[in-house]
């Protein structure tokens, strides 16, 4: 009897003690390697004045206010910028997960803006290695002030800005992510004695988050040909990420006052150094209108 | 020698067990619906991988969090970032016992699953209700069940909390067939 039963024992030991193991080693090893698209690089689509590789996803509205105040130098009298504020207004659209369309009014020289971005490249590891997330965005813009009865030079040519942008993204953990931002704009209309039409600047930002929910932001345009005689900055920007639902709250402060590309890569007039620096905040509001399918 | 002969006729018979037959899904899919006073949720996973052993009632499965679909956009993305940490722990896995079920007499059975389900990084032991159906060469596996969010340490920000139930209906459906 006694070695039946150390058989029965011996024979049943793998089944009692490896078979479960193996049977979850076998369905890993039965799976196919699957691309794992790293998402969520920003939180939005603003970093802090400027664009993220970010896009809505498909059927995705998103309100977007921005108020910019003005510069806390002001002192008390202005009460440190509250007294003044430029506001954008803005919605987008995500006609897919990686195409999105958006348009814009912001009260800084009556500016209304248009434009679309397209997901080129999406960071993913596992089958398929791709270091980075990299975003088209193109803009066209018209400044409706000053009127053209105070100002014969303004047709609507004139008016026009134009600006094209790529945004290449890294998520290098859950928390850090860096964006280098090449950027090129070009006006219809400038001062020729202090300014150029085109302009090309190389942006830097990142994100670092502090909680599931905060996140610190900054970023800084560095125009690489400046007119010897250009009395502007170029915008550098810090913020606070804080996230609640559907709604994103960006408080920050920067520089530049306008909200446009055209107004915060070549019209900036606050040197961030000597107090010429901007509160504001960017909410949004995101709403699913069109079912996913 | 004896005892050699005895190791032997052992190690030939757990072989025999081991080659038992094993199924693997042919449909998997696992859905869950949390019922909240904002907004019910509900979420649709049709990449799930499982293996089903008939001889010795193991099965295991494991459930991809990044593929579970959403109604919302920013619901998947909140779900994936905020709750289930998708790219830290990417995938949830079951890996048990079904209990009570017999191959040998075929028709829809109730079983219970008991074993060990990992979501978020976090392994607790289950004992659930389901039906098999051994329906030709095929098995019909159904079963639903409640998890509670804070048993695998998924913490909802308090901003949040009213969209989110404390415990989610989990249904799971699977079609095998034979490996």
């Amino acid at each position: 009897m006694k070695p039946l039963a150390l058989v029965f024992f011996v024979a049943l030991l793998p089944s009692i003690l490896f078979a479960q193991d193996d049977l979850l080693k076998e369905l890993e090893e039965n799976q196919k390697p699957e691309v794992e698209y790293i998402e969520q690089t920003f939180k939005g689509t603003r970093l802090v004045n400027g664009q993220t590789v970010e896009t809505k996803g498909q059927g995705e509205l998103e309100f977007i206010f921005a108020h910019r105040f003005g510069p806390v130098n002001g002192g008390l009298y202005e009460l440190f910028g509250l007294d003044q504020a430029f506001v954008r207004l803005g919605l987008e659209y995500g006609i897919t997960d990686r195409l999105g369309v958006g348009f814009g009014r912001n009260s800084y020289d009556k500016t209304m803006d248009t434009y679309a971005r397209y997901k080129l490249l999406r960071q993913s590891r596992g089958a398929r290695v791709m270091p980075v997330t990299v975003t088209v965005f193109a803009q066209a813009a018209a400044k409706l002030s000053p009127k053209k009865e105070d100002d014969p030079n303004m047709n609507p040519t004139n008016r026009m800005s134009y600006t094209a942008q790529a945004l290449i993204a890294r998520k290098f953990n859950q928390n850090l992510s860096l964006m280098l931002m090449p950027t090129f704009n070009h006006r219809n209309l400038v001062d020729q004695t202090i300014d150029y039409n085109d302009t090309y600047a190389v942006g830097v930002g990142g994100r670092l988050k502090v909680s599931r929910s905060i996140a610190l932001t900054t970023e800084y345009y560095y125009r690489l040909n400046e007119h010897p005689d250009n009395p502007t900055y170029n915008p550098l920007g810090f913020g606070i990420d804080i996230e609640t639902g559907g709604h994103v709250f960006q408080l920050v402060m920067t520089n530049s006052r306008g909200l446009t590309e055209r107004a915060y890569l070549t019209e900036t007039v606050g040197n961030f150094f000597e107090g010429d620096i901007s509160l504001g905040f960017n909410i949004t509001r995101t709403f699913q209108v069109v079912k996913r399918k | 020698m004896k005892l050699i002969c005895t190791l032997i006729a052992a190690l030939l018979l757990s072989a025999n067990i081991c080659v038992a037959q094993k199924y693997s899904a042919e449909k998997a899919f696992i859905s869950f619906f949390s019922d909240a006073s904002i907004e019910d949720i509900t979420a649709e996973n049709t990449k799930v991988s499982t293996i089903f052993n008939s001889a010795t009632g193991d099965i295991v499965y494991s459930v991809p969090i990044k593929d579970f679909k959403f109604a919302k956009a920013l619901m998947e993305e909140h779900f994936n970032e905020k709750y289930m940490e998708s790219e830290k722990f990417p995938k949830a896995t079951f890996q048990g016992k079904l209990v009570g079920f017999d191959m040998a007499k075929g028709g829809s059975q109730e079983v219970r699953a008991q074993g060990k389900l990992t979501v978020h990084g976090v392994t607790r032991d289950i004992d659930v209700p389901g039906t098999i159906e051994v329906s030709g060469k095929k098995l019909i596996m159904k079963s639903k069940f409640m998890v509670k969010v804070a048993d695998y340490e998924i913490t909802i920000p308090q901003l949040l909390f009213q969209n989110i139930a404390e415990q989610v209906e989990v249904t799971v459906d699977f079609v095998y067939k034979p490996m």
